[in-house]
């Protein structure tokens, strides 16, 4: 071994096997994206704010939330960039293509910000205001990739 | 009110360079904790126990607390590890400050460490983030903070120009610490010319990665004079840990900054911190932040930031000095980074900062930054405060 050799901790063709729960909300939100493709949020009963992705707790008012409400599909570019530095993604161990369209997504009806792709096949047209619409996956598994990414629609 | 007083009295830091292979971990911590020790004329026996922070993620290395025992001096002595992510440093200043301030102990020694270049700093940031929601497009810490300037560049018509005064000033600022990493001075059409990361930030706009450790002894009141003639008084703390998800935190704003800096100024007294504050150690890991956060604390109004900047007010010889280090654009041993802040106001209160000293320092404010657009705020001073 050279002395510049890298120490790599070698698990083979082995997976992580997390296997992380999202909760009832959570599964909610999901079941709903795979299903019929809606976008279901959640309203805090104290402050009024629209919530998603849906969560038990306020964590502002701490208190619990229940009254779940449809937003989007359709919203605007909350803030966005593109990224364009080469990465490895601790997902998947290898390195992430880019660029790729980096969104915060406003989908109508909801106070935060939805995280996803965009699409930047024309970067002029990707801006803060511009009206977005989710792109589905043709086969939905209740993960956030059963959205493919958001594309402009101005 | 805690029941004693807390000061500074001993700080030290690496040569904090990209790479440091000519040591392990504990060996970086154990030249900060030397120089700490020969700083304040302690030696290892003085002190009642031990604050050390990193990032795990970084190094894997878990129990980091129990690890670097040689290296920290910990042998048999009370030892806990906190880590906040970005606000690692800054977290273990403040815990520093409760524990000294409690009565319980008397000399803590505060140490924040990172070497980054063993392992990959964006897949170890990502994973600080939620699995779920968060994870499909994040891309590390670039990623979110090229999000924030892009809605403030919107929202407040500013240019990247502007961001890329604020890298001139911090890199101007680090030829004068022999500590730094970077020492190199820019113009800004150099970091207009630099590539682009992630739109709008350009290499020369963000901080590197580093190699380096920081240790910093707080002690109580009653003995601190003693120790030194000149101690660095913790005057208060603040901290806002705001928001779990990216896609809660209000985008071009930071909430939390602003929050923990109006409990500082109203503990303080504090009316007008730009004429009353002498120094400002901001953690600032890019440029654009140089213009954003210093309207969220205070020193300008909002959309004001940049007009600030260009004035020179922040310059060395400007109305209120910002990073007179070099910064984090100069250096960024994470874990180490916001008590590398803290260190260098103590510093410029106890008027050691040799080459970066700004003259006069009554009043220092060093701050930390991580997590999810969290803040963390410390607030010095020469005089032993009188509250």
């Amino acid at each position: 071994m050279s002395d510049t050799e890298h120490v790599i901790i070698e698990s083979g063709a082995a997976r992580q096997p997390f296997n992380y729960a999202v909760g009832l909300h959570g599964s909610r939100f999901l079941q709903e994206l795979r299903d019929h493709r809606r976008f279901m949020a959640v309203k805090c009963p104290r402050c009024a704010k629209v919530y998603i992705p849906p969560r038990r707790v306020c964590g502002a008012c701490f208190v619990e939330m229940d009254e779940f409400v449809e937003v989007g599909p359709q919203g605007t570019i909350g803030t966005f960039t593109i990224l364009r530095y080469a990465f490895i993604d601790p997902e998947t161990g290898v390195q992430k293509p880019v660029p790729y369209g980096y969104g915060f997504i406003r989908l109508d009806g909801a106070d935060t910000l939805f995280q996803h792709y965009i699409d930047i096949q024309d970067e002029s047209r990707v801006k803060i205001g511009a009206r977005v619409e989710p792109v589905f996956a043709d086969e939905r598994k209740g993960t956030v990739k059963d959205i493919r990414c958001f594309r402009i629609i101005d | 009110m805690g029941k004693q007083r807390v000061a500074i009295v001993g700080t030290g830091q690496t040569f904090h360079k990209s790479h440091r292979p000519d040591v392990n971990g504990q060996e970086l911590i154990n030249e900060a904790v030397g120089r700490a020790l020969v700083d304040a004329d302690l030696t290892i026996r003085d002190i009642d126990a031990i604050v050390i922070g990193n990032m795990d993620h970084f190094e894997g290395i878990n129990y980091v607390d129990c690890w670097s025992v040689d290296g920290s001096g910990g042998f048999m002595k009370p030892v806990i590890k906190l880590t906040t992510g970005g606000t690692t440093g800054s977290t273990l200043a403040i815990g520093g400050y409760h524990m000294v301030a409690s009565g319980l102990f008397d000399r803590v020694l505060v140490i924040g460490w990172e070497k980054n270049s063993e392992s990959d700093t964006t897949g170890a940031i990502t994973t600080a983030f939620d699995p779920v929601w968060d994870r499909l497009v994040f891309a590390g810490a670039i990623s979110g903070l090229a999000a924030e300037a892009q809605a403030y560049m919107a929202r407040y018509s500013a240019t990247d120009r502007d961001g890329a005064r604020v890298s001139v000033r911090d890199r101007k600022h680090a030829c004068n610490n022999p500590y730094t990493q970077l020492r190199k001075e820019v113009t800004v059409d150099e970091v207009l010319a630099s590539p682009m990361l992630a739109d709008p930030i350009h290499l020369l706009d963000v901080c590197p990665r580093s190699d380096g450790a920081c240790a910093v002894i707080m002690a109580g009141e009653h003995i601190a004079e003693k120790i030194t003639a000149t101690p660095d008084w913790i005057w208060a703390t603040a901290n806002r840990h705001t928001y779990t998800y990216l896609g809660d935190a209000n985008f071009g704003r930071l909430d939390s900054l602003a929050a923990a800096s109006r409990e500082i100024y109203a503990k303080a007294g504090i009316r007008e911190p730009a004429k009353e504050i002498g120094v400002i150690e901001l953690y600032q890991p890019y440029s654009f932040a140089g213009i954003m956060w210093i309207e969220d604390l205070g020193l300008t109004g909002y959309g004001q930031g940049a007009e600030f900047v260009w004035s020179g007010a922040t310059d060395m010889d400007g109305e209120i000095p910002i990073n007179p280090s070099g910064g984090v654009i100069a250096c960024n041993p994470i874990g180490a980074t916001g008590l590398i802040r803290c260190a260098e106001a103590a510093l410029q209160i106890m008027g050691k900062a040799e080459g970066h000293q700004v003259p006069d320092v009554d009043l220092a404010l060093s701050t930390g930054f991580g997590g999810c657009f969290w803040s963390d705020i410390l607030l010095h001073g020469r005089r032993k405060p009188d509250f």
